[in-house]
Parts: C-alpha cells; structure tokens; sequence
C-alpha cells in the first residue's frame, strides 16, 4: 500500500494586507505519496508557491491540516518548523540561492551545521554529493564563478545534505534556458528513481510538468484537477 | 559549529572592507582613547606612588605656604631654625632637617647657568644629611663620591652634568666649576633621578652655602621630619601644626606653613589623578558611544541586505537563536578587531608621549604603563560594545518570517 507523506486537508491561506484580504489558498486538499514526484501547476498567483511554502513549513495554514509524514504541522512553532524544515525538507528554489560568500562546498555544507554535524562529517557529505552533480570539480567555487545550471545543482545537493523525506522545487527550472532546465530535471529524476525522494515541483513548463508522476493545477487557490 | 559562524561572519565582513574598517574606526578611535588615558595614568599614579614609596610613609614635609613646588623663589613667609628646633622637640619626631635650597650661578667652559643649590647639614645631630632627604635617599651617586662635613670647596651634582652637554662639554670628575663666584672641585656625581630640576641639583656642604648666600642663615625652604616607627604620621603631623602655630604665633585655620604627610599628599594627587581621568575617559567613553551606534548602523544595514540570505538560512534549517548568534558574532567582531586596533594604536600613542615627554620635556613622569587587565578589560569591553550594538540588529534579523524574508528582494 502507498504510504501518504503529505497531506492537506482543507487548507486555507488568507493574507491580510491593510484592510485587503487575500485568500491565496482556498481550501485545498491533496495527497502525495512517498517516493512519488508531483508537479504543481497554475496560473501566476494561484497560490503554487503558498502551497509548497506551507508543506515546508516556512509558513502555517490560517485554517486546514497540513500532515508531514502523519506529524500535524499547523499549528508549530517557529523553532519546532525550523527543526522539521532542517531534516525532513529540501529546498530548491527558482533564484538557486546560494550564500555569495560561501563556496559550493561550504554552502552544501550549511544545512548541516544547522543540525550540529561534525566538520569533517559534513566535508565528506558535501563532497560526496557534489558529486552526484557532477560539480566534484567546482566545489570551491564562488556561486558568482558558477553559471545557473551549475549553481541550481549545488542547491539540489544543498536540499540533499540532511537526507531529507521531502524535496521541494518551486520552478526549478525558471531562470534558466530550456536545455539547462531539461538538465536539472534529470538530476531531480535521479533524486526520484535512485535515491527514492518524494519530490514536489512547481513548474509553468507543460513539457517539464509531464516528465513528473502526477500534474495537480491550481486555480485561484484551489485544486482544480489531479491528472 | 560556532567556528563555522566566525568564518561565515568574517567572510561577510571582509566582502565589504570598506564599510567594516570605517565602521571599525569609531570603535577604535574610542578604546584608542581610553588605552592610551588610562595606560598613562595609571603610569603617572604608578610614579608618583613609587616615589612616595621610596620617601617612606613617616616623612612630613613642612613648607611656608604660598610656594608650591618651585623651591628657591622667595618668599614672605620662611621657615627658620627657631621651627626646626620647635618641631625637634614635638613628641613622636624621630629626626628632622632644614632644607636650605638657592639659585645658585654656575660657570664651567666659559658657559653660566642657573640651578638650584642644596645644603648638607654640619652637625647632624638629629638631622638627616640632605642626601638622604629630598626623596634622594634612594638615590645614591653614581660616579665619585659624597661631599662630607669640611669640604668646603668640594661639590656634588645632578646626573645632567654628567653627560647632557650643558656646557658644550660635559664636566669630568676634577673638574673645577665656579659657584657664585668661588671655585668648588667636581668630587662627585648623582644617578638618575627622573625629573629635570632634580637632575640639575648642586649639592654642597651647609657652610659653602652659608657664605654663597649669608642671608640665608638658618632660613630653609622646606622642613622635613622623620616620623618615629611607633607614630602615625598622621597624627605627628597634627601636633607639629599645634606646635608650630604657638611658636609662630598664629590662630587656627591662618597657618603661613603647610604641613604634608605622604598619605596626605598621595590622597590628594589620587584624587585629583582620577577625577582628571574619570573626565577624559567619559570623553572618550562618548566616542566609544558613537562608535557603537555605527556598528549598530552597520549591522542594520548588513541585515537588510542579506534578508533573503537569513530567509535561506532558515528556510534550510536555521531556528532563529542560530540567526541571532550568528548577526552578534559578525558584530562582535567587528568591536573586538576594532578594539583590538584601539589597543595597539592606544599602546603606541601612549608610548609616544612617553618618549616625548622623556626626550622633549625630560621628565620620568608621563611613563605608559600597560596592565594585563588594561589590555584584556579592553579587548573584552570592545567585543561586548559590539555584540551589544549588535544585539538589536541581529534580534530584528532573527524574528525576521521565512517567507517574508524569501521574497524579499
Ligand atoms: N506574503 C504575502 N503577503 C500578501 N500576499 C501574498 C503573500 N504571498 C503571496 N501572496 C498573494 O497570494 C497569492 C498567491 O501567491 P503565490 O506566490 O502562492 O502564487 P504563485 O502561484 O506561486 O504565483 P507565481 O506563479 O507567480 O509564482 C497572490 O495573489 C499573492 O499576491
Ligand atoms: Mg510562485
């Protein structure tokens, strides 16, 4: 039987700016599956990035359930989500990310100084990972001396550091051209199929979309279709 | 790990020298300030403390008012035999004598000069030999001999004769110099004293000086006594007041003489030393202030800029007390390398005005002195003015939201 790894249950989220509110997320109920990788889908501002933010606990619903690995992680607060984002969770984000005064090694190191790992520990772990990117050879470099593809692979080695359950990609692929973006997926596959992450990727490429197990569309914050 | 936030906080630190060094300069200037007041002080207080020492605490130094320091200056007002006679008999006294001091010409080489001339006791009954008073005693000669009792052309003199040049030649042991007029052989010559007037002393015996100034028969410029080991100094000095004010026939609290015990006198200076330093450490203590604004300044810029750093920090595992460390570690620095510059600029200013003060002004007095705690206090005080200027900064840094700070842009 599938084990569910995430879980949404009615999930709202309603920002209040001055006296506009806005509901970002509209009762949204979903499930994903370990070892499963999901693409989210959706117009600009259907609430995508609010989605995935609140299943990596960088923010809590304003009504609704979320379940991380059968934990109800709603209503935590900010040093227990810090705790979870730490080792259940990888981030890969649109801009990369990297800290600009960090090499590539210190920076797949980072998350692990977070949680306390010995220095000679986390060099072998970030080396050893660098590799599964193939940037074993850049690994103390400046990001400013890495191109985007190069940077956004050290930041899927960065989400790897803590050997996280969950990866999650919001538009991985965005800032770069359609050939780097292709290959980035294919480390995000190897994730997937080799060293059995539950991945979960936010994408306006259709063509990046259906490379994924499962396509979930948004719309105005609510689910609209599970394909 | 907390290495780890040293070397990230170093390295955002030398990413903008610039902005670090002049922020670091504010801190700097301040300690600076402080390193170099206090160190100098401290050595002032750490001298004149000495010198007290080596007088002795049962030393009472008797003076007709109105002639503070410069000895040889006329005045209305004398002390006489008839005092010292009066304060020999006053309970408690072990010994005590009359300093005779006179400005005195001195000629040797073609050059004259003017200096001030001492007196030896003839009999020395209960008197002490001026060698042994003037705080001298723990200043022997150093080439030659002392003057005795009958040498009555024969002269002692300050180190500076020695080898200063003050002649366009330096004058030798066996040299002839002319005092006043009369011819006195050169048999001796004093170590180091430290301060210039002392250091240019002649030094001759009572008689020579009686016939070099005849008016000044029994008349002294400063009497000292010599407490007995059993008294408190304190108190002699109490009854040579009560004594003194019969014999010259004076009512209370219009004494022409004043009457010193070291206590007394160290008290004093103490006093006046820390309220001087107090003042100018608050002044410097103000540019420490501002120095700790622009640290705060620095952190608050620091952490606007790097918002979407601490939102990926957080985002990939850091709880906020980590953010908080590491914003006050990154300050912190930047007080301690900052202070750590104040110390050594402050060290060598103050050595500065040692030299200067010994080559130019050519006193002992202004000598830095660098306690241990000196040093540490202000390498401590400076890492703390930073983490402190710092605390607030790296609060706001630490309660910044993850996503908020994510899409900060
Ligand atoms: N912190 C916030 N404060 C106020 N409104 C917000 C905040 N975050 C998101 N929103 C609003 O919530 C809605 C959903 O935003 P979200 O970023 O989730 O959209 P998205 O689907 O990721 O869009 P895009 O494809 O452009 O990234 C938007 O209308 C947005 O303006
Ligand atoms: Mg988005």
């Amino acid at each position: 039987m599938k084990k569910t790894i995430i879980t949404l249950e009615d999930v709202w989220k309603i920002y209040v700016m001055g006296h506009v509110e806005v509901a970002a997320l509209q009762g949204v109920s979903l499930d994903v599956y370990q070892g499963e990788f999901v693409s989210i889908m959706g117009p600009s501002g259907s609430g995508k990035s609010t989605a995935v933010n609140m299943v990596g606990c960088l923010d809590i619903p304003t009504k609704g359930r979320i379940l991380l690995d059968g934990k109800d992680i709603s209503h935590l607060d900010e040093s227990d989500l810090a705790q979870i984002r730490g080792k259940k969770i990888g981030f890969i984000f649109q801009q990369f990310n990297l800290l600009p005064t960090l090499t590539a090694l210190e920076n797949v190191s980072l998350p692990m100084i977070f949680q306390g790992i010995p220095a000679d520990a986390r060099a072998a772990r970030a080396e050893q990972l660098l590799t599964i990117v193939q940037l074993k050879d850049r690994m103390n470099h400046r990001p400013s001396e890495l191109s985007g593809g190069q940077q956004q692979r050290v930041a899927i080695a960065r989400s790897l550091a803590n050997d996280p359950e969950v990866i999650l990609a919001d538009e991985p692929t965005g800032n770069l051209d359609t050939h780097t973006g292709e290959n980035v997926l294919d480390f995000l596959h190897e994730l997937n199929r080799k060293h059995k992450k539950t991945i979960v990727m936010v994408t306006h490429d259709p063509h990046l979309a259906k490379r994924a197990d499962r396509i979930i569309l948004l719309k105005d914050g609510q689910v609209v279709k599970k394909l | 790990m907390l290495t780890d936030y040293f070397r990230y906080g170093i390295q955002n630190l030398t990413k903008r020298k610039m902005r670090s060094w002049l922020t670091m300069l504010g801190i700097f200037i301040g300690i600076a300030a402080v390193v170099a007041l206090v160190s100098l002080g401290q050595g002032l207080q750490k001298y004149i403390n000495d010198e007290f020492e080596k007088m002795g605490r049962d030393m009472i130094l008797i003076q007709p008012k109105g002639e503070l320091g410069a000895p040889g200056t006329t005045t209305p007002v004398q002390l006489t035999k008839e005092d010292l006679d009066e304060v020999l008999k006053v309970k408690g006294i072990d010994r005590a004598a009359g300093v005779p001091v006179g400005t005195i010409e001195i000629e040797f080489n073609d050059v004259k000069r003017y200096a001030f001339a001492l007196a030896m006791p003839v009999d020395d009954s209960k008197e002490y030999s001026v060698l042994e008073l003037m705080f001298i005693q723990n200043y022997g000669i150093e080439l030659g001999k002392e003057i005795e009792d009958g040498d009555a052309r024969k002269a002692n003199l300050g180190h500076y004769y020695l080898n200063r040049n003050l002649f366009e030649k330096n004058v030798q042991l066996g040299n002839k110099v002319t005092l006043n007029g009369e011819v006195f052989e050169v048999v001796g010559f004093y170590e180091v004293i430290g301060n210039p007037s002392d250091d240019q002393n002649i030094y001759i015996t009572r008689d020579a000086y009686y016939e070099l100034f005849p008016e000044k028969k029994d008349v002294y410029n400063i009497i000292y006594a010599k407490a007995a080991l059993s008294e408190e100094p304190s108190q002699v000095a109490d009854r040579i007041e009560r004594v003194l004010r019969k014999s010259r026939n004076l009512e209370e609290g219009k004494e022409d003489f004043t009457i010193q015990t070291a206590d007394s006198f160290l008290e004093a200076f103490n006093v006046i030393l820390g309220v001087v330093q107090a003042v100018l450490i608050g002044i410097a203590a103000i540019s420490l202030f501002v120095g700790a604004v622009g640290i705060m300044n620095t952190m608050y810029t620091a952490i606007l800029e790097r918002t979407k750093e601490i939102g990926v920090m957080k985002a990939i595992g850091a709880r906020n007390n980590d953010i908080l460390l590491l914003f006050l570690i990154e300050s912190g620095i930047l007080g301690f390398v900052g202070g750590g510059i104040g110390v050594l600029i402050g060290m060598g200013f103050a050595k500065l005005v040692e030299i200067i003060a010994t080559l130019v002004l050519q006193t002992a007095l202004l000598k830095a002195y660098f306690p241990w705690y000196l040093i540490i206090g202000a390498l401590m005080f400076s890492f703390l003015v930073g983490a402190a200027s710092g605390l607030l900064p790296a609060w706001q840094a630490s309660q910044l939201k993850p996503v908020d700070a994510l899409r900060y842009e």
